[in-house]
């Protein structure tokens, strides 16, 4: 029994809830939109689509680099990490592996551990390999400290497949390799979309491992990483520009997010409340 | 465990397994084991990258411990709980149970917009609110257009409200996960409990204790864990929108770190600090974990 009253109130929460999530994206996408000539007004153009900012953002801040290699980057991690996760995913979840309780527990261990742990001894290691301020030098580290949450999350997926479906297979003659290639990834395939999506996000957007292990190589650095320079020297001189560039580097992931949300977050909920 | 339960364990091992895991676990013994020891290591040396290291044994302990820079960063780590996980939770919980009845329409609209903060990149996130924070900014055009000229204030450069300034950046990009995980836990409750609770004659509050918070700990719990270390983490938010400033007025633990192994190039010191931050970061969600694990069982 819902009164209307009730009812008014809940939908009020909900758009207040979603107005404020969105204000600051909104609000500096009309900041971007601002000519420097108006500053004084800038509260009051909101339709003013004066796209200057955006111009200037580009050719000053060479962002077409930054999503190359941010790209780059990304998919090699997220490619790497699936490879090793999908395989010791099954391993954990249906054989008997030697010392699972005690490597479970150290990888529980790397998922809660935070980057600062080892970002130090991450340098030190870089820099004694000549590494530094190279792809490998974020991609390495990247899919090592991914593999926790990666295979957990696969472990779980691949134990909750039915057990008769894996026996009918292997009575079928086909040996573990096959099994796990063609019934396992198949069935799995939306788990390993939603994981693939998180992994993506999650090194699209690191911040602190690029910036202590591409410190100073303009040419690889990520987009996160090429925003915070970008905004970094030209603070508070000049607000318009620096708003354009968040927008033009968050764009990106905000289209691909309108195609992807959907799963995404059915994903996430269903894989929260499994762990 | 017994002799004979280890012999049993070795004999039905499958040692084809190893093939199986060795890929994922050289990688994260190489790139996360191995560097935990090196930082610990590293803590018990006094060295710059330039001159060779000194063993100083637990000296850069003692050093830090007994820096009050050290208290202050973890003490505004503190109020970054307060505002990055605490209220978040509390402001979703609120809203779920106000919430608790209505069938809503267009959820998965409301929910994508919700979780969006959770999306875009944290340097972008901190840019945008440094504008909106800022002296030109929209909210002290509001606050002028209400003719409250007085209180207007470059929020993140003000030592009396850029701590609670970033604080409030992060309830921004928390609540809404928090909200979204939660109204999906309580859909699980059934409306026949709910109406025959009513006619029972529960109040809300009633409700929030004996419905709401049992049928949700799971959710609850995983909220408290991502948004705690998060919250201790911090890097990303307080190093874009204030490098720690002014003064020392929003360093955190993270930014000391990071300060003092790439800047002043105090390695050991900086290796103790992390390694001082690692132990209170997996206490924390070890805790958790263990209190969740109690009250699953």
């Amino acid at each position: 029994m819902i009164n209307i009253k009730e009812k008014t109130i809940a939908y009020f929460v909900l758009i207040l809830g979603a107005v404020i999530a969105i204000y600051p994206l909104f609000s500096i996408v009309n900041l971007s939109l601002t000519s420097k000539s108006s500053n004084s007004k800038v509260q009051n153009e909101f339709f003013g689509f004066y796209l200057g900012n955006y111009v200037e953002a580009w050719q000053r801040g060479a962002f077409n680099h930054a999503m190359l290699s941010s790209l780059l980057v990304s998919s090699c991690v997220v490619l790497l990490t699936l490879f090793c996760a999908i395989l010791a995913g099954y391993a954990f979840a249906l054989m008997q592996v030697p010392f699972a309780k005690t490597i479970l527990v150290l990888l529980l261990f790397g998922l809660v551990m935070p980057y600062e742990g080892v970002v130090i001894s991450l340098y030190e290691m870089m820099s004694s390999l000549h590494l530094l301020n190279t792809y490998w030098a974020l991609i390495l580290p990247q899919v090592a400290l991914s593999m926790p949450f990666a295979v957990l999350w696969l472990r779980t997926f691949f134990s909750t497949v039915p057990k008769s479906i894996i026996e009918s297979a292997s009575l079928d003659g086909a040996n573990r390799i096959q099994s796990l290639r063609f019934i396992l990834i198949p069935l799995a395939k939306s788990a390993i979309g939603t994981l693939a999506t998180l992994l993506f996000l999650f090194t699209w957007n690191e911040f602190l491992l690029a910036l202590v292990l591409i410190p100073s190589n303009t040419s690889i650095q990520t987009v996160p990483l090429s925003l915070s320079f970008f905004a970094g020297n030209r603070r508070n001189s000049e607000p318009p520009v620096t708003a354009a560039a968040a927008v033009l580097v968050a764009l990106p992931v905000l289209i691909a997010y309108l195609f992807l949300q959907r799963r995404l977050i059915r994903g996430i909920i269903s894989g929260a409340v499994k762990e | 465990m017994s002799l004979k339960k280890l012999m049993w364990r070795f004999r039905y091992a499958e040692w084809s397994s190893l093939l199986f895991i060795a890929p994922a676990i050289s990688l994260f013994s190489i790139f996360v084991v191995y560097p935990i020891f090196q930082t610990i290591w590293l803590s018990f040396w006094k060295w710059d990258r330039i001159s060779p290291g000194v063993w100083v044994g637990l000296d850069n302990y003692i050093k830090v411990l007994s820096n009050p820079e050290i208290y202050s960063a973890f003490s505004h780590s503190l109020v970054f709980v307060l505002f990055y996980s605490l209220i978040p939770i509390a402001v979703g919980l609120l809203i779920t149970l106000l919430l608790l009845r209505v069938k809503i329409r267009g959820e998965s609209f409301f929910r994508a917009i919700l979780f969006l903060p959770q999306i875009i990149s944290t340097v972008v996130v901190a840019i945008s609110w440094r504008w909106i924070y800022a002296a030109d900014g929209p909210i002290n055009a509001l606050l002028a257009k209400f003719g409250a000229e007085k209180i207007t204030t470059a929020w993140l450069g003000n030592f009396d409200t850029s701590l609670i300034a970033v604080g409030i950046i992060g309830t921004w990009i928390n609540y809404g996960l928090a909200m979204i995980l939660f109204l999906s836990g309580a859909q699980r409750i059934s409306q026949d409990l709910l109406d025959a609770d009513r006619i029972d004659g529960a109040n809300m509050r009633q409700e929030f204790r004996y419905i709401l918070i049992p049928s949700i700990k799971g959710e609850i719990s995983i909220v408290l864990i991502i948004t705690l270390t998060f919250a201790l983490r911090n890097f990303d938010i307080v190093w874009n929108a204030t490098q720690g400033g002014p003064g020392n007025s929003t360093n955190v633990p993270s930014l000391f770190i990071y300060k003092s192994a790439f800047v002043n190039r105090y390695v050991g010191e900086a290796a103790a600090t992390s390694f001082l931050l690692a132990i209170v970061i997996l206490a924390v969600t070890g805790l958790l974990l263990l209190a969740r694990r109690e009250s699953h069982d």
